[in-house]
């Protein structure tokens, strides 16, 4: 792990051709909330931007801001919610940076909307071998679009220019459906996401005959007349809506508290709590946003052996593989903590991009089971079968060769490193175990 | 690499045209193993070797022939296996040869059974865990066997080579543990191979399959010592405590 402390160092670091230097592979790490090995190095250096890094002023008129790679989504959106902005994407945690949130191409609750969150970038600043880059969706858009979902593969990305989402409150209004099966949620999320800015549903993947029964949150940002008087402008009692952090879970624990009953008895009571409907509900962002950042380490609720994400995209007519999917998951007893069915709208231009039209399920899945390895690979065929595929920042046993298939235009981004990184420098241990080039 | 579920893309076998490390290449490129590098002894039994791993799934194989009485060569034989393979995520050593009781007094025999089941295997799982620290990662999995717990007559040149064998290799673990490299150590009962062909099986026996699911599983795990069958464990905790005149009575 290295830690630059200016941009020299890291031009230093990145530099494969002058005298005296470290031909070794490099890679740049965020927050390190990748799932996989995404910005994991072994024997070469995963570099870190280090300091208190710098956010900019929000520029009124256009709505944009300049921050540094290293800021955190949690940090400017305490930053700008004061000011009445709200970040354009937030991925499930706010623990992550800008940088690694550009890099992996994040999506969030507004994808079917706004798209992920290189669509809401102006320009970005990379340090590559070859170089320094300014790039934009105008300006070198081959560079820009390689590196936006190119997971690093392009050069360590230093500073970006964001647009930003107006917002009137810290507020969100909710509305909330519980459904009894998988048809049912999939028909109200065709028939009413796009009156809604956001949209998520949770899919019990756990029980037998109940495995499909899903609950759908929708809203959107409150404006000042959904509130009462109190609560009139975001950051008024000195509240960012972005609570602290005020769950731990302890280093060691005696036993692992997730195991198949306890799974089960979550999405019971998961899907238990939630209305069947309601209208309107005015609730804090964290909570709508990121529930799990409530509690610091929840991780390590899985033990030492730890958990795998999963997480794939097929098209818009191939929702029968997301209803497969829970089947395979529901039968082989391979319990999901928490099973995230969302609808994308079209994806960006990005080699390496996740995103595509269509349904994209994510699901957490304990480390253990026989037959997860090959369960998780028949989808992979089914996926890549479909024309779908699956997220690259998530992903950390995908086999090599359906990734052409998953992301066909990976070639593009070959060509585009070969010009940034001539020594071929730029390397993960993804990259190395799906040879990416 | 190796993925979230341990499992490898490459692998080097020192000791490649034994039972059960066909086994084990068989269910690895089953799964992800594409890069196979076969070392061995016989050059027409390692291109079989080679011919199974490729109907199994491998893709780019290497065959290094060595000899295991040549000790000092065994560096530049793990070099040779490593430069042919790239990044090596596993390594599997299972090299050895059994001793029997028609011998037991003879020096050059017992010098034989040495040399190949201990002093070439620990120089060559030393040179491996070299490499594999410079790489960064990567799993070196030691063939033992539950001989080495407590040695016996009927095999004790061999058992005691396993036994040191073993003991090294428990060392090497915690030497390399920081470097993010993890040796594993396998201790088989009684295996029904081409080794013990025509011996009276031990309770317990098990077979090269069934060693080869264990390694398999193994390498999803960070586990030093995995017991085939995981039974023996306990056999062998009751055992290496009996006073030596009842363990001399035992049958087997």
């Amino acid at each position: 792990m290295v830690e630059p402390r200016s941009r020299e160092e890291l031009r230093h670091l990145l530099d494969a051709t002058g005298p005296r230097v470290d031909t070794s592979s490099i890679i740049a790490r965020g927050l390190g909330r990748s799932y996989g090995d995404a910005a994991q190095c072994a024997g070469g250096r995963v570099v870190r931007l280090q300091g208190s890094p710098h956010i900019g002023a929000v520029d009124a008129n256009t709505g944009t801001i300049d921050v540094e790679a290293g800021v955190s989504l949690d940090a400017l959106m305490r930053h700008t919610l004061m000011r009445g902005w709200f970040v354009p994407v937030t991925p499930g945690t706010r623990q992550v940076t800008v940088g690694g949130a550009l890099a992996a191409d994040v999506h969030g609750k507004n994808h079917h909307r706004d798209g992920s969150i290189c669509a809401h970038v102006e320009s970005l600043t990379l340090e590559s071998p070859a170089g320094t880059f300014e790039v934009g969706p105008e300006r070198d858009p081959e560079l820009f679009w390689a590196t936006a979902g190119g997971m690093g593969l392009t050069g360590v990305i230093t500073r970006a220019t964001l647009r930003l989402l107006p917002v009137e409150t810290d507020r969100m209004v909710v509305d909330t459906d519980r459904f009894d099966d998988l048809d049912a949620v999939m028909a109200a999320m065709e028939e009413g996401d796009d009156r809604y800015r956001y949209s998520v549903a949770w899919v019990d993947c756990t029980a037998g005959s109940r495995a499909g029964r899903a609950v759908l949150t929708r809203g959107d940002h409150a404006r000042r007349e959904d509130l009462g008087p109190v609560r009139r402008r975001p950051g008024a009692r000195g509240s960012s809506g972005l609570p602290a952090t005020r769950l731990g879970v302890p280093h060691r624990l005696p036993l692992h508290p997730l195991n198949g009953a306890t799974i089960r008895a979550f999405n019971e009571a998961w899907y238990r709590r939630a209305p069947r409907q309601r209208r309107d509900e005015i609730q804090p962002l964290g909570r709508f946003f990121h529930p799990l950042d409530g509690v610091a380490d929840w991780n390590r609720l899985y033990g030492p052996r730890g958990f795998v994400q999963y997480q794939f995209v097929v098209g818009p007519t191939d929702g029968a593989l997301v209803r497969r999917a829970i089947e395979l998951f529901s039968s082989r007893a391979l319990p999901s903590f928490l099973a995230v069915l969302k609808r994308f709208g079209p994806g960006d231009p990005g080699p390496l991009s996740f995103p595509m039209a269509g349904w994209t399920l994510a699901v957490d899945l304990p480390v253990g089971p026989e037959l997860l390895p090959r369960t998780l690979d028949e989808l992979d065929e089914l996926v890549a079968g479909a024309g779908g595929r699956v997220y690259l920042a998530k992903d950390a046993r995908l086999r090599p060769e359906l990734l052409a298939a998953m992301y066909p235009r990976a070639g593009d981004l070959a060509r585009t490193r070969r010009r940034v990184d001539p020594a071929g420098i730029l390397r993960s241990d993804l990259s190395r175990r799906l040879s990416i080039d | 690499m190796l993925d979230a579920f341990g499992q490898p893309q490459s692998i080097v076998v020192l000791g490649g045209t034994s039972d059960i490390a066909g086994a084990v290449v068989d269910r690895l490129c089953a799964r992800r193993c594409r890069t196979v590098v076969l070392a061995g002894r016989d050059p027409a039994r390692l291109r079989d070797a080679a011919a199974r791993a490729t109907r199994a799934g491998a893709t780019q194989l290497s065959e290094v022939v060595f000899d295991a009485r040549e000790v000092t060569a065994a560096g530049t034989t793990v070099d040779r296996c490593f430069d042919a393979a790239g990044d090596v995520d596993v390594v599997l050593l299972a090299v050895g040869v059994l001793s029997g009781r028609d011998n037991e007094l003879d020096a050059a025999h017992a010098a034989d059974v040495a040399a190949v089941t201990y002093a070439w295997p620990v120089a060559a799982a030393t040179r491996a865990a070299a490499r594999l620290v410079d790489q960064g990662y990567g799993r070196l999995v030691v063939l033992s066997s539950v001989a080495a717990v407590r040695v016996r007559r009927a095999n004790f040149v061999y058992a005691s080579a396993k036994a040191g064998l073993d003991a090294f290799a428990l060392e090497l673990a915690d030497t390399v543990r920081a470097s993010g490299v993890t040796v594993q150590v396998i201790r088989p009962g009684f295996v029904r191979t081409k080794m013990t062909a025509g011996l009276p099986a031990a309770p317990f026996a098990t077979t090269p399959a069934a060693v080869a699911d264990a390694v398999v599983t193994g390498l999803a795990t960070t586990d030093t010592v995995i017991w085939v069958p995981q039974a023996l464990r306990w056999v062998f905790g009751v055992l290496t405590l009996l006073p030596t005149a009842i363990w001399k009575r035992l049958p087997g």
